[in-house]
């Protein structure tokens, strides 16, 4: 029972944190400095990971996909398979995955530490609210940056598949081939939908991590337990979303 | 280094502060006890008392960072704990660890308050933060970041910050805790000269004997989260309460049994 109402009040305050940055978004204009400190470190800074990372799942998955769909003679097919799952399911998961590991973890253990050593007490007591200077920022930024990583790692994924198809002898489907199959089966839709789940994933990890570092109480080791919460949290609430919004999409 | 605020922009109205009948509860631990108080406006009020007696956190109800289990806290006819309050009061409170951001220079520090509530210009600010500096000595740290200085150093910093805010109430949390006693001299000098100048409210929160005597106007003295007695520097120099006097005037004595088992033992 106290769990339930332990989760029920953190659902509350996540709201409410959400509500009170809400309220600042016409600041956000005179905020724009923040804005592009927040999307640099938010998205060019995540870009070499999410680059390697996607071109790395693309190649695996058209070596996976290959070597299974040879079996019963569909291998032409490669290109539909890596181009939808990275568009619809892997691209979207697998960047919010990193941005939850990356950027949501440096995000709690910051505002944490600015927590335990009184620097949001600081800005309170100075009438600066932590929502305006701190979270609206973030969350602007995430908004903006997400759909970008998201579109970078599918063209990533792709070629990456393509690459693998072209140059492994066992598969041996030239690009030509590989993309045309990707987008004789692929609608606009597919990748439309990718960039919302993105969004939701970005938008929520990034509430939830500020959430959590806000609320961080004690000392420096306090620190560490949020960190590791807020990304625990995030990754479940990433595969947890990913089925409730894959589904609305679906039946849509 | 002494201390010479002049010509401050800070004109203005300051504040008395009333705290009544507040208990503050941390789970089922009461920490402050029907404690109440009233601090005049204009005037520097010290809040005495050994270690975890509940000081700081009568400080942090009037600074409207706690709020009362029962009570009130008002400042002026504000309530201390309404966020709409420092709307209307300029509250600057000095951090014990100086709480300065660190990822901020000293002088961006100082010129975050004038800037996100767009005070003045860029030029405006500069001048009111390098006064500030110039109050506390610390031009040469501008462009430093909290990082390099040392704490008495990190203590002016906020104490700088805290006159850009061109307070009407000004609270300390153990202003002189880990300065030496040259710098301990000078804060207490500070404090006193920012009252004198700009007659803003001061509660200080202290273990210092020496600065709450010399600077306080009155003095408080809590323990076990009760008020235990308020009165002048001079009531308090010999007091009838012997465990406020032992607080003051604490005897060593190295016969104390315990020292003797020390001795003693293994």
């Amino acid at each position: 029972m106290n769990f339930l109402t332990a989760i029920i009040g953190h659902i509350g305050g996540t709201l409410l944190l959400l509500a009170r940055t809400l309220n600042y978004l016409p600041t956000l204009p005179r905020q724009r400095a923040r804005f592009i400190e927040q999307c640099y470190l938010i998205g060019y800074t995540s870009l070499p990971i999410v680059t390697i990372l996607s071109f790395f799942i693309g190649s695996v998955l058209a070596l996976q996909s290959g070597y299974s769909m040879e079996n019963f003679g569909a291998k032409q097919f490669i290109g539909t398979l890596v181009g939808l799952t990275m568009a619809r399911e892997l691209g979207p998961v697998m960047v919010a995955i990193l941005i939850a590991g990356r950027v949501g973890s440096a995000i709690t253990a910051e505002l944490a530490s600015m927590k335990v050593y009184q620097e949001i007490d600081a800005l309170t007591t100075m009438n600066i609210p932590p929502e305006r200077m701190l979270v609206l920022p973030r969350l602007a930024a995430i908004v903006v940056m997400m759909p970008v990583l998201a579109i970078i790692a599918n063209l990533c994924g792709w070629y990456g598949g393509a690459l693998v198809s072209q140059y492994t002898a066992t598969i041996a489907v030239d690009s030509e081939a590989y993309f045309s199959a990707l987008k004789a089966y692929m609608k606009p839709k597919d990748i439309m939908d990718g960039l919302v789940k993105a969004e939701v994933f970005g938008f929520v990890i990034i509430l939830v991590c500020c959430y959590i570092g806000l609320n961080t109480r004690g000392g420096p080791r306090e620190i560490g337990a949020s960190v590791t919460k807020a990304v625990v949290t995030s990754l479940i609430l990433i595969l947890v979303l990913d089925y409730f919004v894959t589904k609305a999409l679906l039946f849509s | 280094m002494s201390p010479s605020y002049t010509a401050s922009p800070f004109v203005g109205k300051t504040f008395g502060v009333t705290v009544a009948n507040v208990t503050k509860k941390f789970g089922q631990t009461a920490v402050l006890k029907d404690v109440s108080l009233e601090v005049k406006p204009g005037e520097i009020f010290c809040i005495m008392g050994p270690s975890g007696s509940g000081k700081t956190v009568i400080l942090k109800h009037i600074a409207g960072l706690e709020q009362a289990t029962s009570g009130e806290v008002k400042i002026g006819e504000f309530d201390a704990a309404d966020p709409a309050t420092r709307n209307k009061v300029h509250l600057a409170l000095v951090f014990q660890a100086g709480a300065l951001f660190n990822s901020l220079s000293v002088y961006d520090n100082l010129a975050l308050y004038p800037r996100e509530h767009r005070e003045c210009n860029e030029a405006g600010i500069r001048d009111r933060v390098m006064h500030a500096l110039a109050i506390l000595s610390l031009e040469k740290s501008a462009h430093k970041f909290p990082s390099d200085l040392s704490g008495g150093m990190k203590k002016r910093v906020a104490i700088a910050r805290a006159l850009v805010m061109e307070p009407q109430l000004l609270l300390y949390d153990e202003p002189t805790s880990e300065l030496d006693p040259v710098m301990a001299a000078t804060l207490t000098e500070i404090i006193a000269t920012l009252r004198e100048q700009t007659a803003v409210t001061s509660i200080v929160v202290t273990h210092d004997r020496d600065l709450a005597f010399n600077i306080a106007d009155r003095i408080a003295f809590v323990m076990d989260g009760r008020i235990r007695g308020v009165g002048t520097p001079a009531e308090f120099k010999n007091p009838a309460d012997p465990i406020i006097a032992n607080f003051l005037n604490p005897v060593i004595d190295l016969k104390n049994p315990r020292f003797q088992q020390l001795e003693n033992s293994p």
